[in-house]
């Protein structure tokens, strides 16, 4: 199971989808997994082995870097990009279940089905974005982190390996994930309004 | 500095600059000569090179900067200070940006078709061949279209300069220098500090910056082409409408 092979399975479940859904997926994909991989990754590649503390004290660099990281942002946007879009999938699997039993009510599911996934979706999104905000402090990488936990003697500093780059992808990645949302409640708005309207 | 194990050839990215191409390239069949010539270029010398080339150069960019001093982190800040962020990502973001306004037109069409779909269902042609008819023939670039297309060439042209300028903000200039000074914390006084393959990255950036400037003249022709396109079309109606009047009138004189 890799990146292509999630979009294939999206794909195929977005079929059926509004036009904003397939906009959707068409933003998630382009601006967030392929950035993410092509070029995020490799920003945070060095993340550990480039953090450097102003010690020669054995095991001290270790346990500053899992302090200050306990999750990179790397793992904390593939989660974020998986819970995403298993909604989508779920949908999927329902709606070839209903349809395989009954095919009369189908249109009807499918548009109650949209408006709980849509609210999953956006909730997903956004408690990740606020536990990257809170985990780091807001979305700013700092150069300097001063650490004291045992094995380093007294407080050290410790340096973190390309800080600007990784403000810039935080920055654009916390974008995207605003856009996906704003996009998945304006479908929302839109299958609401549609359901009342019919 | 303990040594880093050399990095594993990822196939992942290369996997989805190709799944990129496989999305970006279903535009290809609506659009001009022009259009069609601008995504070769894009394709073969832009990200082809940045992927099997220019990503090795780069590759050492940061295990490579050597700064003459021990005091650790020194090498991290001046690094940090002088590259804000990568001539790669910077390309990868512009052509990932550059390309999607291609999409706007993917969009239209993919509407185009469902109109055109529900018209045929509605005058009760619902042949299987019909609709498949539909899906494969070749829509033309008018009306609405039109203008989706040219705006979406207008956006390219944008979103290509606006990186351009933002490279020369963040790099004046397009040569790789050898030597950088730094003295930023904790570097104790002034420290000379090393970049690595400072030519074999100048031959690239140039190379890149040509390309680039290649596919915004190609931009810029084909908006140019449409427009051209539209004003003879244009020109050619009202011509014809002039003339049928002026013969009517005098076919009625006589």
């Amino acid at each position: 199971m890799s990146w292509p092979a999630l979009y294939t399975q999206l794909v195929g479940a977005n079929r059926h989808a509004t036009s904003l859904g397939k906009i959707w997926l068409s933003v998630l994909f382009i601006f967030r997994v392929m950035v993410l991989v092509v070029a995020a990754e490799s920003v945070w590649g060095d993340e550990q082995s480039d953090f450097t503390c102003n010690t020669l004290q054995p095991g001290c660099e270790n346990v500053c870097y899992d302090q200050f990281f306990p999750v990179s942002h790397i793992r904390l946007w593939c989660l974020q990009l998986v819970f995403v879009s298993t909604p989508t999938l779920l949908v999927a699997m329902y709606v070839a279940y209903r349809n395989h039993r009954d095919k009369r009510k189908l249109l009807q599911v499918c548009a109650l089905f949209y408006y709980d996934y849509g609210k999953v979706i956006v909730m997903t999104d956004k408690m990740m974005m606020y536990a990257l905000y809170v985990v780091y402090d807001g979305f700013q990488m700092p150069r300097l982190v001063q650490c004291d936990q045992w094995p380093c003697p007294n407080l050290v500093d410790c340096f973190i390996s390309r800080p600007t780059e990784k403000t810039i992808f935080t920055v654009f990645m916390a974008t995207t994930s605003s856009i996906c949302m704003v996009l998945n409640v304006a479908e929302l708005v839109y299958l609401v309004i549609k359901a009342f309207t019919r | 500095m303990p040594l880093t194990p050399p990095a594993e050839p990822d196939p992942e990215p290369k996997m989805n600059w190709a799944s990129f191409y496989a999305v970006i390239s279903g535009v290809n069949r609506h659009s001009t000569g022009i259009g069609r010539i601008w995504l070769s270029v894009l394709f073969i010398f832009r990200i082809l090179v940045l992927v099997v080339a220019a990503e090795s150069v780069w590759g050492d960019e940061k295990s490579g900067f050597t700064c003459n001093t021990q005091q650790p982190g020194c090498n991290s800040v001046c690094y940090d200070h002088f590259f804000p962020i990568s001539h790669i990502r910077l390309w990868a973001l512009q052509l990932i940006l550059v390309s999607t306004p291609a999409l706007l037109v993917a969009m239209h069409v993919a509407h185009r078709r469902h109109v055109d779909k529900r018209l045929y269902k509605l005058s009760g042609r619902s042949n299987p061949k019909d609709l498949e008819q539909i899906k494969t023939q070749k829509m033309k670039i008018t009306g609405a279209l039109w203008w989706t297309y040219v705006i979406s060439l207008l956006f390219r042209i944008i979103f290509e300069v606006t990186f351009m300028y933002v490279f020369y903000m963040i790099y004046p200039g397009y040569k790789m220098i050898r030597l950088v000074k730094c003295d930023s914390y904790p570097c104790p006084n002034t420290v000379d500090c090393f970049v690595s393959r400072p030519t074999e990255k100048t031959v690239f950036t140039v190379f890149m910056l040509a390309v680039s400037g290649v596919c915004i003249l190609l931009n810029i022709a084909e908006v140019v082409f449409l427009l051209g396109k539209a004003c003879s079309k244009h020109l050619h109606n009202a011509g014809d409408s002039t003339m049928g009047a002026w013969i009517q009138q005098k076919l009625c004189s006589f």
